[in-house]
């Protein structure tokens, strides 16, 4: 069942000199419960645009959005927020944990906004998921003093803890080596499918893009499939990390 | 319910994250209403003593002095002419508080030899119309008339002319003249400049070593006594209007002077006193709170991306403004507290009546005025809103994506 559905999608941004600049046109993209689809593309050619357009975070200036089947682009603002927070799930490039507080309180961050019981038991799941994540010792450590892995797989942790049904992922391996990059996107991999959630990736590594299950190139604002790509020698992935279920 | 927990355990948990950054940016909001505060209070009680030393020396608004004499001769008039007219008079009009006034030099026996000291004959109501507050002991009471040793009310100097440290010894002095007799010092007041020696007398005593009839505008060295009407301040004017008139007839053509004896501007005075003072705690708190807005505004910016990360997990922008607003009012009402806290003990414990009043107790001791306290928290938690406000409008407008790019 499609779960996100782009069809006919443009943004555009108005310049200095009252001219526009096209920065995704005609985008059609179909996002299936549980699927993982990866967006490859060069720097500039509008792929974090698109990933703010599927996580609510923006809006299109042409065509249509539907979230379930229901169209988005009339929904307001108070709305659109809690979609965001009740059925995305974010990783940034840049990890983006909140600077001073613990991993823990940064899993925790997001269920702030949650209601009722899983706003009252915000420690208790932020510690599980913690855990799922291999972090289980180190809750009480403030994001500066753990490396850029740990710190992505905090972030992981903190993308999942609402049990989202879309993990939008922003070049998660982005500032990390190689090797802790392909572990953490393993992570993210396994514990986006255990969760049952779709995982949209986007990247401009192709190896990452060859871990989903359909892939796309962006190229001046325009999706297409992309051909499989040529095998590249990678750092194998680490076994996937099983990842309990947190909220039965 | 959870959404309001949670924006307070949202704006708590910034507060206790940026400790370092509140503390600095509440030092001028502490300081602004723990001066204000202060202040305040301490204006209060300066006029309160400022209005009890204008009483001790004219009496409580509105006292009317009364005097009268004959203007041919300047005697004053008859003693049991006077009684009656002033018995009626004070009937009349409902007048219950009056109080007399005589000046005289009394002879009293010193270790150094016989000393003429100014003496005030006064009714015991004097001292409830003068605001009369003795250090040590007590002031005159209607029972001293009846006394079979004249009671006196004494200044420092006086007891340190006696070579008396106190009253624990129950100390005496010999009253001389035609009847020699002894007095009990009952009470110490903190009066006159230097060594100046004064004494307090009941008006009239039945001793045969007094003139019975003293409460009377008698003649003495200092001219005739007067009688003092304490009536409320709005009927002043017309009291005095119809003492001079009633008394002047009663009494067969004697020249009758009534007159307010009290400042009728101390309240004026009073109002505009604590009008400035509040004016400058207004101006610190402005600046206490300018400094809090500054701050806000320059660690908003700092903290964009946060914000935008917060608006990635759900936050809606009234959460977001709540927040950063909450942030701002939670932390400026726990300084006002502390400021208001300090300032009650501070005020509470300095010794104000030796550095404002010369030691002499303030019959009012005014309280820490509960007022002063809270508006101190309420102007600490206004400040706190409004210099929230800014950065909240700014950190709810910043576009998310570029918040989460920044």
């Amino acid at each position: 069942m499609t779960l996100l559905a782009l069809r006919g999608i443009s943004r555009e941004v108005g310049l200095p000199d009252g001219g526009v600049l096209p920065i995704l046109t005609g985008v059609d993209l179909d996002v299936a419960a549980g699927e993982h689809v990866a967006i490859v593309g060069r720097s500039g050619s509008g792929k974090s645009t698109l990933l703010n357009l599927l996580g609510l975070l923006d809006t299109p200036t042409d065509g249509e959005y539907l979230l379930d089947g229901e169209p988005t682009g009339a929904l307001r603002a108070r709305r659109r927020a809690r979609l965001r927070g009740e059925v995305f799930g974010f990783v940034f490039q840049q990890f983006n944990l909140l600077p001073r507080r613990t991993a823990e309180e940064n899993v925790a961050a997001p269920l702030l906004y949650a209601r009722g019981r899983d706003y009252l038991r915000r420690r208790r799941t932020a510690r599980e998921m913690l855990d799922r994540v291999g972090l289980g010792t180190r809750g009480d450590t403030v994001p500066e003093k753990l490396s850029g892995g740990e710190q992505q797989r905090v972030a992981i942790a903190r993308a999942l803890v609402r049990s989202p049904r879309v993990v939008l992922a922003d070049e998660p391996t982005g500032a990390l080596d190689v090797e802790t990059g392909a572990q953490v996107m393993a992570l993210l991999a396994s514990a986006a499918a255990e969760g049952g959630a779709a995982l949209v990736t986007i990247t401009h590594d192709l190896n990452v893009a060859r871990l989903a299950d359909r892939r796309y190139r962006l190229d001046a604002g325009r999706l297409a499939p992309l051909a499989d790509p040529a095998p590249t020698p990678v750092v194998p992935a680490p076994a996937p990390v099983p990842l309990a279920e947190v909220h039965p | 319910m959870t959404p309001v927990l949670a924006t307070l355990a949202e704006a708590w948990s910034e507060v206790r994250v940026h400790k370092a950054r509140v503390v600095l940016s509440l030092v001028g909001v502490f300081l602004a209403v723990f001066a204000m505060t202060t202040v305040t209070a301490l204006g209060l009680i300066v006029a309160q003593v400022q209005q009890e030393q204008s009483e001790r020396m004219s009496g409580r608004s509105a006292t009317i002095g009364v005097t009268a004499y004959d203007p041919q001769t300047g005697m004053p008039p008859d003693a049991a002419e006077w009684d009656a007219a002033v018995a009626g008079l004070t009937e009349r009009y409902g007048i219950t508080t009056t109080a007399s006034i005589g000046y005289e030099e009394t002879r009293f026996r010193m270790p150094g030899g016989t000393q003429l000291v100014q003496t005030k004959r006064v009714s015991p109501s004097y001292g409830q119309l003068h605001r009369i507050e003795p250090i040590e002991g007590r002031w005159l009471r209607a029972g001293d008339r009846d006394s079979l040793a004249p009671a006196v009310v004494v200044n420092e100097a006086f007891l340190g002319a006696l070579g008396v440290p106190d009253l624990a010894g129950r100390p005496t002095v010999v009253i001389g003249g035609q009847t020699p007799v002894r007095a009990a010092i009952v009470g110490v007041v903190r009066e006159g400049y230097g060594d100046e020696l004064l004494a307090y007398r009941v008006d009239r005593s039945a001793g045969p070593w007094d003139e019975p009839t003293t409460a009377t505008p008698a003649a003495s060295v200092y001219g005739p006594s007067t009688l003092e009407l304490w009536v409320g301040a709005d009927q002043a004017d017309e009291v005095m209007a119809v003492v001079s008139h009633d008394l002047g007839l009663a009494l067969g053509g004697a020249q009758v002077d009534a007159y307010r004896q009290d400042s009728p501007d101390l309240e004026e005075t009073l109002g505009m006193l604590r009008l400035a003072i509040r004016g400058v705690g207004v101006v610190v708190l402005a600046l206490g709170g300018l400094g809090v807005l500054n701050i806000g505004l320059v660690t908003v910016r700092q903290r964009i991306r946060e914000i935008g990360v917060r608006r990635s997990f759900g936050a809606t922008s009234s959460r977001v403004f709540a927040a950063i607003m909450l942030e701002s009012v939670c932390a400026t009402f726990l300084a006002g507290l502390a400021a208001v806290a300090l300032s009650v003990v501070l005020v509470r414990n300095l010794p104000l009546e030796s550095l404002l009043n010369s030691g002499v107790p303030l019959a009012d001791v005014p309280a820490f005025p509960l007022a002063a306290a809270v508006e101190g928290l309420v102007a600490a938690t206004a400040v706190g809103a409004l210099a929230g406000l800014l950065p909240a409008v700014i950190a709810v407008r910043a576009k998310v994506i570029d918040a989460i790019r920044f």
